[in-house]
């Protein structure tokens, strides 16, 4: 007996959300409809495979002209990881002049991608370090 | 100081930047006034990507995106004013008018032939959303939350209720539940949310986090002035809370997230008017206001946006009438025809069409509706929905051969098939 499933996804890859229908037979995708574009596809196919996310959060920044910068994964990663990522960045602290783009943490926790910067961090001196 | 500019934007976040850039381009002498410290608005703040995917083709974050724009600003001859608050905008004539400003550095009147009003939306609050009580510590706006988190790297709290599902909300209930604090759910009186369905799966759903539909808060108790729990009841058709179907949940901090309005105090102030539906200013396809000419509006402050991209757009467009208003010394006459907003949708932005360019139409429905055309009455444009929310924004683009097909008022309608 072969098992057939079909699975409903949400893309959420734009605000669009399309509504994907995935069928599955033996646990092989046979068809998917209701994209609207390839980056939807894609995205279904992953999400009833092995659902992934990128990651976004903050870093603590010292002197910085704000007290944190922001950060992404460089790509997404498993679903499942992104509490344990942040729970470890939480404990990371990093200098100014960073720039968009900057690598903050190299191949992260193992997974293969990188933290990388999202919003520059000039140096300030003072202006928050009645916060530190 | 004494310089008149051609163009005064006011606001530098997406929308504003974005004219900026435009107007310069085109040899106009430009300045930006932003309230705060920096350029960038809003975005600044919006770590999460979901940025750009129309105007960029990329998915990039708030500060990835609106840094694009701020280093286009950098590059070009634009005056810049930071940390600068405009108390009123005076409307001498149609190439003149007048802008009270204030900042570290004293007041005085900046001269500028037009304007472009950028300056965004404001969060509603619990009072508007008819969530009564003392005012204590630990009620805070989503936008607030969020630059308290994300600019600031403060936690607003560890046990957190959202009352309203817009979008800002949602994404911070993902935002302090990676940042270890507990989310006990978020609380909407409608019967569907009003965010983006992508923003209840991968901000809720990866999160197991509860969506209460038709529900409201009714009480917020404190202990010694800081929340401690809040009072969820059902409501009904009505959308009255339902006796009998209270719940105590305990949290010590709530986040309204409501929406947004437009911030229109000095439009109004000036004579612009304002569309109850929009609650933004009336305008034809310039972007211009219809009663204060050679004021344009853009981005947020027009209408509330779903993208940053439109904002963008709006900004451009914006820009471009600007550049046709001094040239032309005013928006040339045009038969103004009336967009009309037909059955069941909640607004078109803009009010008026000249008829004489391509018109971007914004419009929103007043319910869910499945099956559905939205359709534009003589112009004989059909464009089938399958499924439509109102936190959808929709845009259609009215090209001028369609526009000259027809002379008359334009309807736009959601019809069900």
């Amino acid at each position: 007996m072969k098992s057939y499933v079909e699975k409903r996804v949400i893309c959420i890859i734009c605000p669009r959300g399309c509504e994907i229908r995935v069928r599955l037979v033996d646990g092989k995708i046979i068809s998917v409809e209701g994209y609207s574009c390839p980056m939807g596809k894609k995205y279904a196919e992953q999400e009833v495979c092995s659902p992934k996310r990128v990651l976004m959060t903050i870093v603590r920044c010292e002197n910085g002209d704000l007290p944190v910068v922001s950060v992404k994964t460089s790509g997404p990663v498993p679903k499942d990881k992104l509490l344990e990522i942040s729970r470890y960045l939480a404990g990371i602290k990093v200098k100014p002049p960073i720039r968009i783009g900057d690598v903050i943490i190299r191949n992260v926790l193992d997974l293969g991608v990188d933290i990388v910067a999202t919003r520059p961090c000039m140096p300030v001196e003072n202006k928050y370090s009645d916060q530190k | 100081m004494n310089k008149t500019y051609d163009v005064a934007v006011i606001g530098g976040g997406p929308a504003g930047l974005a004219a900026a850039i435009k107007t310069a381009d085109k040899g106009l002498k430009t300045v930006v006034i932003e309230a705060m410290n920096r350029l960038g608005g809003i975005p600044i703040q919006c770590i999460h990507t979901g940025f750009g995917l129309h105007y960029f083709k990329e998915d990039l974050t708030g500060p990835e995106f609106v840094y694009r724009f701020i280093d286009k600003v950098m590059d070009r001859d634009i005056d810049l004013l930071l940390e600068t608050y405009v108390e009123e905008i005076i409307n001498e004539s149609m190439m003149s008018k007048k802008i009270k400003i204030i900042s570290p550095k004293g007041s005085w009147i900046i001269e500028s032939k037009t304007i472009i009003y950028a300056a965004g939306a404001r969060e509603r609050h619990r009072y508007e959303i008819g969530i009564p009580g003392f005012n204590v510590a630990g009620v805070y706006t989503a936008g607030e939350a969020q630059a308290m988190m994300d600019l600031y790297g403060i936690m607003p709290g560890k046990k957190i209720l959202i009352i309203g599902s817009g979008d800002v909300g949602l994404i911070m209930a993902r935002r302090f539940v990676l940042e270890g604090a507990e989310v006990v759910g978020v609380v909407e009186i409608l019967g569907y949310p009003s965010g983006l369905t992508r923003n209840i799966v991968q901000c809720l759903q990866d999160f197991g986090i509860p969506l209460l539909l038709r529900h409201t808060v009714t009480e917020i108790k404190a202990n010694n002035g800081r929340v401690s729990s809040a009072i969820i009841s059902e409501v009904d058709e009505s959308l009255n809370p339902t006796p009998g179907t209270e719940k105590e949940v305990k949290c010590d901090t709530i986040i309204i997230a409501a929406g947004l309005r437009p911030r229109t105090k000095l439009l109004k102030k000036m004579g612009v008017l304002i569309d109850p539906r929009t609650r933004g200013p009336i305008v034809n396809d310039y972007l211009e206001s219809i009663s204060v000419p050679g004021v344009f509006i853009a981005g947020n402050a027009l209408v509330i946006n779903d993208y940053v991209d439109y904002a963008v757009e709006q900004g451009e467009t914006a820009a471009e009438s600007v550049h046709e208003y001094i040239e032309n010394k005013g928006v040339l006459s045009a038969e103004w025809r009336k967009v009309i907003p037909g059955s069941n949708i909640l607004f078109v932005v803009p009010h008026y069409v000249s008829g004489r360019k391509d018109v971007v139409l914004y419009s929103r429905v007043s319910r869910p509706l499945e099956n559905t055309y939205f359709q534009i009455g003589g112009i004989g444009k059909k464009i089938p929905l399958i499924k439509i929310m109102p936190s959808t924004m929709l845009r259609i683009v009215l090209r001028k051969t369609e526009l000259s097909k027809y002379i008359g008022d334009i309807v736009v309608e959601a019809v069900e098939k």
